[in-house]
């Protein structure tokens, strides 16, 4: 019996947490029924688009729109940046246009004028010693006394340069929405977001710094399906504002959605992080020391500052110095786990090289140091990389770095450790009972395809004892209870946490109702395929539909909450991974042979939609290392690749075999509910840089480790 | 996309007259896999786009031993990986169709659209122009070069041939029938391709008022062939070097060679040092690497591209040992 009323049912008693269920939208979204946002069409809706700056940096000096104005069907345009601007990026927009046709509103774009000055601009951070005053140094992090560990005759010192590119959010669905400014002067926008309860407010500052008048209370969002975000959709956008602005000048809904050319120059992207790493060790393996100087970019806004040393951030004597660099390459936005993956390749192939360094298996290495990691992950640590040397029959494969054996085809197995908090996020929900038997739940959360409604279907049906089909699960309105945003790992332990509670409380005024008529005190009853009985003695029940017949005509609502009552979930989980490659040394290509992905997240609510998590970041992950690269161009300034031909993809036949493991059981479930969407991306980067270096004999400093690079690094010393 | 008109005739001669006699003003549309998203992109901006698509006769795919291959233009890339015959006479063809991975390009692609299609180099496709001009200058050689030519780059062109299946179809001899308003002409595929010497001409031989019909390729019994492509990726993705190879053996020893290099200079590349190095010879792993050091020995790689020099000497390498192995 559960200590805490709320809290997740026994082992035994999981009917449907923690089985294989498939998503309840699959067949909706596999059948075309599911509507995203580009696939909503409201009467009259008027196609709008934005007139982009070609220049990375550069003053507007005059926008002339009369041209524009007078051709067929262009109904409203809208000064975004007005002259006198200063533009810091090629593609920021500068003209909306809203029109009754895609060609009409394309026939306006390019009769408006704008002209600029045109100033000088930096879209390459890769040589620090060329970004002049572009640099901004912090001040030097201190721990212990580097020096004297650096310094200490006895320390074995191991140095390397490790790197990772600037890339993409990459959405299946790009950034987008439409808005519908009323005669009743509310705002109704459908809009692709990861906040759905957090738009309306965000949507409402955004119009009142352009001087529109409107009140929170008069937005609406919906979001009833998006196709990804990884950090990239939480704001309005622009694209959002300038759209409500034509609509309320209009008096027609107005969609803008990116095209993918724009969505990838200007919708987001993760900041690179470049630099030396030293590490002063014992002969055993034990770090002494940690000394990194590094740098990276995420365009002229913050660039981040991954956390570094990675896990082991109880090394003694630490100096770290980091230079942020102002480029004209666009803006930065959350990546999937912001700075982990870039810290992780810093820090996990710094150790690898040390391991070389020794001559020890670099696994060894990152357990001798295990005790420098957070003390509540070092136990899973040593288990999941445990797990993942079995599936990846490290004991066989693995040797010491360089693949001895004859031929052009070299194989090596690199391995990475990561960690991530996860803790579910505020969250409210409406539970609602009916005398018919019906139940629904609802939340302004969102599904970003990550299986949301589902996880919250599976909770909702598992605390009331119904099958899944029974209940509905009604998300992805702002008019509906406010519930966190999805980044971070939060949304599955939140509305699990809330929908659990709120479902919990439901129920026990279900239990008060029916009680009495099964002559029991309430206490004694529970919720169990598809019945009310009285626990122990079925012979005291009634079906779910007769014990709702019990309200009469007024329903159950009860509201669920988190936080709340009961511990249903935690924060801080660990995973393992390791990469198994065959590098052509003639080629320089990597092929993925396989990844093995050990993971905790806690509870696991759906096993399938959990693994299909990991699948999806391992796929990334891949793709991050071996292919992906917002391409800039130094003399014009603009993107090179904003399409999906050179801005490169992995593809089924490039991702090798998957193997993942999820850890559950005494130790992990007794957690309660923790995210999984960030942690599983964060450890392809280092795990496929070290197996490359593990296949060839030696280091490919930066990702993505393309055929250019592997032939440069063997030219440079290694095996081939 | 700007707007355009559109028509879609029913007999070639009809087609021909809907065409312009300067380049901008039509555009002919076979698959449209690559005209579509140049006009997306306002790469090109055709006033009229003539469709082909109700002129069936070009669709057919027939073999003789007499008179060959005979692929219409508008033949799939799949009809053609489909064929029976292609599969039992023409394996490099094949292999060289395989390396397109994409089912979308393949079952909308046409043979001619992918001899026609215009080059991938990511300034001309930003609108740079297709000498990637910029400031009076061309972007290439100061710029990211990374995917550009390592051969016959000195300028003004500095973009690769994107074309798959041209390097093969150069090596079995293979010939274009191009129609205008004066009838028929016969072009090899290799003078099909021209390397542009100033900003308004074409990367082929052919006028705005021509269609590419037709392509013969001869029957070779007994020639091995094989093409070897180094992409980056198993999924879509342009090779960053490929070559062709067709050996006419006589027994053991190789008579006479054909090897022609895709993906590296701004028209298919035929090496006649490669074939030197191995007309006469029989093919061992040492005569193979002869072969692919023979064929970059002149290369002038760009600053960021010079990996590809290797690639391209290993294409030809594994591409040679590859047809020694395989059958005609």
């Amino acid at each position: 019996m559960p200590s805490c009323k709320y809290d997740w049912p026994e082992a035994g008693e999981r009917g449907l947490i923690g089985k294989r269920i498939d998503r309840i939208d699959g067949p909706a979204k596999s059948s075309g029924r599911a509507k995203y946002t580009y696939d909503i069409h409201p009467a009259g809706m008027l196609y709008g688009r934005m007139l982009t700056c070609p220049y990375a940096h550069a003053k507007i000096t005059s926008i002339e729109t009369s041209a524009a104005e007078k051709i067929a069907g262009v109904k409203g345009i809208q000064i975004i940046q007005p002259v006198g601007t200063e533009i810091q990026w090629a593609g920021d927009e500068v003209v909306g246009v809203a029109a009754t046709s895609e060609a009409a509103a394309d026939d306006a774009m390019r009769a408006i004028k704008v002209e600029y000055d045109v100033l000088p601009h930096l879209v390459d951070e890769k040589d620090l010693s060329k970004v002049g005053d572009r640099a901004q140094p912090s001040a030097a992090q201190t721990a212990g006394d580097a020096e004297t560990a650096f310094k200490d005759p006895d320390a074995v010192i191991s140095e390397g340069s490790y790197g990772a590119q600037v890339i993409t959010h990459c959405c299946h669905e790009t950034h987008g929405n439409i808005a519908d400014w009323r005669a009743d002067g509310k705002l109704k926008t459908w809009s692709s977001t990861q906040s759905v309860s957090g738009l309306p407010g965000q949507i409402g500052d955004g119009l009142r710094l352009q001087k529109v008048e409107i009140q929170n209370s008069d937005i609406e969002t919906e979001c009833q399906y998006m196709g990804g975000g990884f950090g990239s959709k939480f704001s309005p956008d622009r694209w959002c504002i300038v759209a409500a602005q034509l609509s309320k000048k209009t008096g027609k809904p107005v969609r803008i959605m990116l095209e993918r050319n724009a969505d990838l120059e200007v919708a987001g992207a993760r900041p690179s992080y470049f630099g030396k790493v030293r590490l002063a060790a014992k002969k055993d393996g034990t770090v002494t020391g940690w000394d990194s100087d590094t740098w990276g970019t995420g365009g002229m806004g913050p660039s981040g500052n991954p956390p570094v040393p990675y896990i082991f951030e109880g090394i003694p004597n630490q100096i770290k110095k980091h230079t942020r660099v102002n480029t004209n390459i666009g803006p930065s936005r959350a990546w999937r786990a912001p700075n982990h993956p870039q810290a992780a390749i810093m820090t996990m192939c710094a150790l690898d090289d040390l391991a070389d360094k020794l001559g020890m298996d670099p696994i060894e290495v990152l357990k001798k140091n295990i005790d420098y990691a957070p003390e509540h992950l070092r136990k899973a640590y040593v288990e999941e990389l445990d797990k993942a040397m079995e599936l990846a029959e490290w004991k066989k494969l693995w040797h010491p770095r360089g693949d001895k054996t004859s031929g052009h085809l070299k194989r090596g197995l690199g391995a990475s450790i990561h960690t991530w908090g996860g803790r579910g996020h505020n969250s409210m929900c409406l539970v609602t009972i009916r005398p018919d038997g019906s139940v629904d739940v609802r939340l302004g959360s969102q599904d970003l395809g990550t299986g949301t409604r589902t996880v919250i279907a599976i909770t909702l049906a598992q605390t009331l004892g119904l099958p899944i089909d029974a209940v509905k699960v009604l998300i992805g309105d702002s008019r509906y209870p406010q519930s966190g945003a999805s980044g971070g790992s939060t949304t599955v332990g939140g509305v699990s946490a809330s929908t659990r509670r709120g479902a919990t409380d439901a129920r026990d005024q279900l239990f008060a109702v029916v009680a009495p008529s099964l002559g029991v005190e309430p206490a004694q009853l529970e919720a169990v395929n598809g019945r009310i009985q009285a626990a122990g003695d079925p012979s005291k029940s009634l079906s779910w539909k007769q014990a709702c017949a019990k309200l009469g005509v007024k329903n159950i609502e009860a509201n669920g909450k988190n936080p709340g009552q009961c511990k249903l979930g935690d924060s801080g989980v660990g995973g393992a991974q390791i990469a198994d490659v065959t590098v052509d040394t003639e080629t320089g290509l990597v092929k993925i042979n396989r990844m093995v992905a050990v993971q905790d997240c806690g509870l696991i609510i759906d096993i399938k939609t959990a693994e299909s998590q990991v699948y999806g970041a391992l796929i990334m992950g891949i793709t991050y290392s071996l292919f992906e690269e917002k391409v800039m161009d130094d003399q014009t300034g603009v993107m090179l690749n904003p399409n999906m031909e050179f801005y490169k993809l992995a593809g089924i036949g490039d991702i090798g075999d998957l193997v993942i493991h999820m850890m559950t059981g005494p130790g992990y479930d007794d957690r309660g509910v923790i995210g999984l969407g960030e942690p599983p991306v964060i450890s392809p980067g280092a795990s496929i840089s070290n197996a490359v270096a593990n296949a060839i004999g030696v280091r490919v400093p930066t990702i993505p480790i393309t055929p250019e690079k592997v032939l440069a690094a063997l030219a440079k010393g290694g095996m081939a | 996309m700007q707007a355009f008109e559109y028509a879609a005739p029913k007999t070639l001669n009809e087609a021909v007259a809907l065409l312009g006699s300067s380049w901008g003003e039509s555009e002919v549309l076979a698959g449209g896999t690559d005209l579509v998203s140049a006009m997306k992109d306002e790469v090109t901006t055709p006033r009229r786009v003539v469709s082909l698509k109700h002129i069936t006769a070009l669709r057919r795919v027939e073999f003789s031993a007499k008179t060959g291959l005979h692929l219409g233009a508008l033949a799939t890339i799949q009809e053609l990986l489909d064929s029976k015959d292609v599969q039992a006479n023409y394996p490099g063809l094949i292999q060289a169709a395989d390396g397109i991975r994409s089912e979308q390009l393949r079952h909308m692609g046409t043979v001619g659209g992918e001899l026609l299609q215009r080059p991938r180099c990511w300034y001309y496709r930003n609108g740079f122009g297709l000498l990637a001009e910029y400031k009076g200058k061309s972007l290439v050689p100061d710029g990211d070069n990374r995917y550009h030519a390592i051969l016959g780059n000195s300028g003004p062109a500095y973009f690769v041939s994107p074309s798959s299946l041209a390097p093969i179809l150069i090596c079995l001899g293979a010939k274009v029938r191009i129609h205008g308003p004066s009838g028929s002409r016969m072009v090899e595929v290799s003078k099909l391709f021209v390397t542009p010497t100033s900003s308004g001409q074409r990367e082929h031989d052919i006028k705005p008022n021509e269609i590419l019909t037709e392509i013969l390729v001869p029957h070779h019994p007994g020639v091995k062939m094989a093409v070897y492509e180094v992409r980056q990726k198993e999924a879509l993705d342009w090779p960053l070097a490929a070559a062709a190879v067709a050996l006419h053996m006589n027994g053991s020893g190789v008579s006479k060679s054909a090897v022609v290099l895709g993906h590296v200079a701004p028209v298919p590349w035929p090496s006649p040092d490669a074939e030197e190095a191995l007309n006469g010879k029989s093919v061992s792993e040492d005569v193979a690497a002869a072969a692919g050091k023979a064929a970059v020995a002149k290369a002038t790689p760009l600053s960021k591209n010079a990996y590809k020099v290797q690639l391209a000497s290993v294409a030809v390498r594994r591409a040679v040992l590859a047809a020694a192995k395989g059958g005609a």
